[in-house]
C-alpha cells in the first residue's frame, strides 16, 4: 500500500486585528491578507492587480499586508519591510508600501533613504530606526504567523482566511473576490 | 522502485544512515543528533523552482525550528557538488545531503523514492529517541511549507513534558 498524497488547504491562523495594516472599508465582506516580500518580483507583479481589485471592488474588499521577507534570497527585503514599519508608526505605511513595490530594483540603502524622503518622512530618523532594527520584532512576528498558517512562498494570499492557491492576474483575483463575496 | 509500503509513518524506528553533505562533503546523518529532534526534508531536485523556493523558505524559517532544538537536513539524489552550488545560490546554510551513490538508497529506506528516479517531496520528523514522530508526502509540484513541521515539533515538546512528570 502506498501513502496517499496529503494536500491540505491552509487557513489563516492569525486573525486580522488592529495591529494589521489594512486598506479598504472596515466592514468589507471580503478580506484579503497578503504575505509579501518587497523584493520578490512575483509580489511586484501582483501589486498593481491587487490595487486594481481594491479600486474595482471598493465596497467589497479590503487588503491587509503582512511581511514575509525571504532574506537569504532577497538581501534588501528585511530593511524594506522595517522601513515600511517605520513609515507605519508615522501613519504612512501604505505610501511606503506603494513606493517600495513601484521601485523594486531600487531597494539598496541609498535609494531607500531617497524613497523615505520622497514620501515626506525624515530619512535620517527612519534610517536610524531601521539601523538599530527597531521594527525587526514586528516583521518577525508577521513572518512566524505566516509560516504557522502555511505560507510557503510569496506572495501568499488568504481570501477570507482560506489560502488562495491560484494565480495573481486581475481576472482571477476578481473572480475569487466575487466568489467570496457571494458565498 | 519505491518502497511498496509507502512513506515511513509515525511510530516506526527511523533508519540510521550517514550521507555526504554540502558544503564540505562531511558524512552527516540523524544519529549524530540523538537527544534532539531531526527534520528530514526529502526533495526531488536542486535547481527546480519548487525545490528552490522550499529550501529557501526553510532557511528563512530555520530559527523557528531551532527554537525546538531541531536540526534540519535536506536530502535529494543530487551530488555534493550540485548541492554546494545550489545552496550558495539560495543562501542555504543547513546541510543538504547527497543520496547520490548508491542512488536514492536512503530515500528508498524511508519510502521516499519515486519511480522517476528522484526523491519524493516528503517530510519526516524524527524524535530525540530516533523514532518517526510525523511524516508527510507532498505532490512534487506542491511546496508543503513549514506549518506541519512546526506542529509536529510543538507536539513533541508537549508529549515530552507530559512524560517528564
Amino acid at each position: 500500500m502506498t501513502t496517499p498524497l496529503q494536500v491540505t488547504t491552509a487557513r489563516l491562523r492569525i486573525p486580522v486585528s488592529d495591529r494589521d495594516h489594512v486598506r479598504g472599508p472596515v466592514d468589507a465582506p471580503v478580506t484579503i491578507v497578503e504575505y509579501g516580500d518587497f523584493q520578490c518580483r512575483f509580489c511586484g507583479a501582483a501589486y498593481p492587480n491587487l490595487a486594481e481589485v481594491l479600486r474595482q471592488r471598493a465596497d467589497v474588499v479590503r487588503l491587509a499586508y503582512r511581511h514575509f521577507p525571504i532574506t537569504n534570497v532577497h538581501p534588501y527585503a528585511e530593511s524594506a519591510a522595517e522601513t515600511a514599519e517605520a513609515a507605519g508608526v508615522r501613519g504612512r505605511f501604505w505610501e511606503m508600501h506603494d513606493w517600495l513595490y513601484e521601485h523594486q530594483d531600487q531597494l539598496d540603502p541609498v535609494h531607500l533613504s531617497l524613497g523615505v524622503e520622497q514620501i515626506g518622512l525624515p530619512p535620517d530618523e527612519v534610517d536610524a530606526e531601521v539601523g538599530r532594527q527597531a521594527h525587526a520584532d514586528r516583521v518577525r512576528q508577521d513572518f512566524v504567523g505566516g509560516i504557522r498558517s502555511g505560507v510557503n512562498g510569496t506572495p501568499t494570499l488568504f481570501v477570507n482566511d482560506t489560502r488562495h492557491d491560484g494565480g495573481y492576474d486581475l481576472a482571477e483575483l476578481l473572480a475569487v473576490v466575487d466568489a467570496a463575496a457571494g458565498g | 522502485m519505491s518502497d511498496p509500503n509507502g512513506l515511513i509513518t509515525a511510530g516506526q524506528a527511523a533508519p540510521g544512515f550517514t550521507l555526504p553533505a554540502s558544503p564540505d562533503g562531511r558524512e552527516v546523518g540523524p544519529g549524530q543528533f540523538r537527544s534532539h529532534p531531526v527534520v528530514l526534508a526529502f526533495y526531488p531536485a536542486d535547481w527546480t523552482p519548487v525545490c528552490g523556493d522550499q529550501m529557501a523558505l526553510y532557511q528563512a524559517a530555520l530559527p523557528e525550528l531551532e527554537r525546538y532544538g531541531a536540526t534540519l537536513l535536506g536530502i535529494s539524489v543530487d551530488s555534493v557538488d550540485s548541492h554546494r552550488a545550489f545552496a550558495e545560490s539560495r543562501g542555504i546554510r543547513f546541510p543538504l545531503l547527497a543520496d547520490f551513490e548508491p542512488k536514492g538508497e536512503v530515500s528508498r529506506r524511508y519510502g521516499a523514492y519515486a519511480p522517476r528516479g528522484q526523491s519524493d517531496r516528503a517530510l519526516v520528523v524524527i524524535d530525540p529517541d530516533g523514532r518517526v514522530a510525523w511524516s508527510h508526502l507532498s505532490p512534487p509540484e506542491v511546496n508543503p511549507g513549514v506549518d506541519g513541521i512546526l506542529d509536529a515539533l510543538e507536539q513533541l515538546g508537549t508529549d515530552r513534558r507530559v512524560d517528564a512528570r
